[in-house]
């Protein structure tokens, strides 16, 4: 947490502190990450966006130097995770998707022994468990077991212990999968801090909110692939419209949909029909709300919403998210 | 920069599963007590009575059939400590509770892993072989100067099974069948017929030589040779030669195969 701030002179750039060229990770024929480049500039917050299977994890593993690549190059902090994996990993915090606490310690044995790790010992790891401790607001929990703490707590400890070795870089896999609304929301504000002291973050994520709330960057990734990059606005902007008329039709409206839509542009430049409901991308939601009505159409409900990453992935793939 | 500065990184494991044992040492010490005790005396002194008197004064070299059987119960009893601590506590600490996960994102190596968990692994069979010597000089059965040597015996046999049975679980997927199978089908079996309960030279001719070629065996007669002073130094070598072998083959096996199951 005592991160330098990110340099104030934006003119020289520093070097990535990741860099990735045709990176690619096979298991046996099956290709998790096929040829992806990408590089992840100190102090930024940098995220991979993409459904489940889309090869996020196994791209958080190669950098994290657990999985060996099998193709393409991979700087990490400069090194090798091949020749270096030991000098990058002291160097890297890493909150897995899958909590491994360690269930037959307490809260605070866990960030000790985990600095013991680290080869940080005796006062040195207690100052640093004590104050990670209260970074997420668990000091009074630190003589509990872990076992009794729920999902988000045990997701904050996560956290904490990620940061024991203060890292220069910090990985994230799903950092909020499966925890109720208010335990995310915390957690994206403790992220936010680390962001703001000046850590550089990577995490991956399969809810645009989140990639929203957190992201410099972004990556879309896609069948092992990425489609699309760049700052979630950026690519709101760049492959949608501004705004989102989502209308949903009385359940007795079979007609076919073709027809009715029709002949909206400019003012609606594409309609997009999902199970439950019917998208229009229109840069004025209100104008398209009068069209559809003046041609009778009479939805049960309709919405206007800005457009989100949701919608940059259903343009870029066809498929949503979270299925 | 932080963590590249150990000697040896394993001893963090090491120390890892120390601090959990701080929890549980009372009842882990007793049971390793009560176990020889109780075994000591049902068959070593109950059923003993019976046996010594059927073998007559020569049955057993000259010894009664408890002397004989505890340095032996000592072998066996190490080679199920080492069988347990190197099964499911592996498994969980791979899959079930994910610690190596989470030490591998760490500086630690698989090596390290490796050093940690066999040298709890040995600091665990040293404290049951170590109380159970203790329950062997209660018994009176402990005849020679160079029977403390069988403990380091007992320690060794248990280091026969544990890197190969670490390297084994490594390959498991998580239940249990494959354990269940191993301590019924591997285990118990070397258990009874290793020469721990009654002479190998009962057994007929074929399963004698196959009994020749097993830890357990080598490790009975070499911690009885050493607790009863009957040990032959050059037979007292052979036998240390296959302990080591087997655990030389055990640590390569299990390098391998940890190796392969958590980076990938």
């Amino acid at each position: 947490m005592s991160h330098a701030s990110p340099d104030a002179d934006a003119a020289s750039p520093k070097p990535a502190l990741i860099s990735a060229r045709g990176l690619t990770k096979r298991f046996g024929d099956f290709t998790a990450v096929d040829a992806i480049d990408f590089d992840v500039a100190p102090g930024e917050a940098f995220g991979f966006l993409g459904p489940n299977g889309a090869g996020k994890t196994s791209t958080m593993r190669m950098i994290g130097c657990v999985s060996p690549i099998s193709g393409g190059t991979l700087r990490v902090l400069g090194l090798d995770p091949a020749a270096d994996g030991r000098r990058i990993r002291a160097q890297l915090g890493v909150v897995p998707q899958q909590d491994n606490l360690d269930t037959e310690l307490t809260v605070r044995e866990n960030l000790l022994i985990y600095a013991r790790y680290f080869e940080i010992g005796g006062p040195d790891a207690r100052r640093r468990a004590d104050e990670l401790l209260e970074f997420v607001q668990l000091a009074d929990r630190a003589e509990s077991e872990v076992e009794p703490l729920s999902g988000g707590l045990r997701r904050r400890l996560t956290i904490a212990r990620a940061l024991i070795n203060d890292p220069t870089l910090i990985l994230l896999d799903e950092p909020t999968t499966g925890l109720d609304p208010q335990a995310r929301h915390l957690l994206w504000e403790r992220l936010y801090q680390l962001k703001r002291k000046g850590a550089t973050l990577v995490l991956t994520t399969h809810y645009m909110d989140e990639a929203e709330q957190l992201c410099d960057r972004l990556v879309v990734m896609d069948q092992a692939r990425i489609v699309a990059e760049g700052s979630p606005r950026a690519l709101i902007e760049r492959h949608v419209t501004r705004e989102v008329l989502e209308l949903r039709l009385p359940a007795d409206d079979h007609a076919p949909l073709d027809g009715r839509f029709d002949g909206l542009e400019p003012l609606v430049e594409r309609v997009e029909q999902r199970p439950d409901r019917v998208l229009l991308y229109t840069s004025d939601g209100e104008a398209a709300v009068e069209r559809i009505h003046e041609r009778g159409v009479r939805p049960e409900s309709s919405l206007i919403r800005r457009a989100s990453l949701e919608d940059v992935f259903l343009r870029l793939t066809g498929r949503t998210l979270v299925d | 920069m932080t963590g590249l500065t150990a000697a040896e990184p394993g001893l963090r494991v090491l120390q890892r599963n120390l601090w959990v044992y701080r929890r549980t040492w009372r009842g882990s010490i007793f049971s390793s007590f009560l176990t020889p005790v109780l075994f000591l005396l049902a068959m070593g002194l109950g059923l003993g009575a019976l046996v010594n008197r059927g073998a007559g004064a020569g049955g057993f070299g000259g010894a009664t059939y408890l002397a004989f059987l505890a340095p032996g119960l000592m072998a066996g009893s190490a080679m199920q400590t080492a069988a347990f601590e190197s099964s499911f506590p592996i498994m969980a600490r791979i899959q079930w509770q994910r610690n190596y996960e989470a030490m591998l994102a760490t500086p630690l190596r698989v090596r390290d892993l490796l050093v940690g968990e066999l040298g709890y692994i040995g600091f665990r069979l040293l404290t049951t072989a170590g109380v159970f010597f203790l329950v062997m000089l209660a018994f009176g059965v402990v005849r020679s100067p160079l029977a403390p040597l069988g403990v380091a015996a007992a320690v060794l046999t248990g280091f026969a099974f544990s890197p190969l049975i670490v390297a084994f679980s490594a390959t498991q997927k998580g239940d249990t069948t494959g354990f269940n199978m191993l301590f019924r089908f591997v285990i118990m079996p070397l258990y009874l017929f290793s020469g721990s309960f009654f002479p190998i030279e009962q057994l007929p001719g074929a399963l004698q030589a196959l009994a020749w070629l097993t830890p357990l065996y080598n490790g009975v007669a070499l911690t009885r040779g050493l607790v009863l002073g009957t040990a032959e130094p050059l037979t007292a070598l052979a036998h240390t030669a296959v302990l080591i072998a087997y655990a030389g083959l055990g640590l390569a096996l299990a390098r391998r195969s940890l190796g392969r199951r958590m980076v990938g």
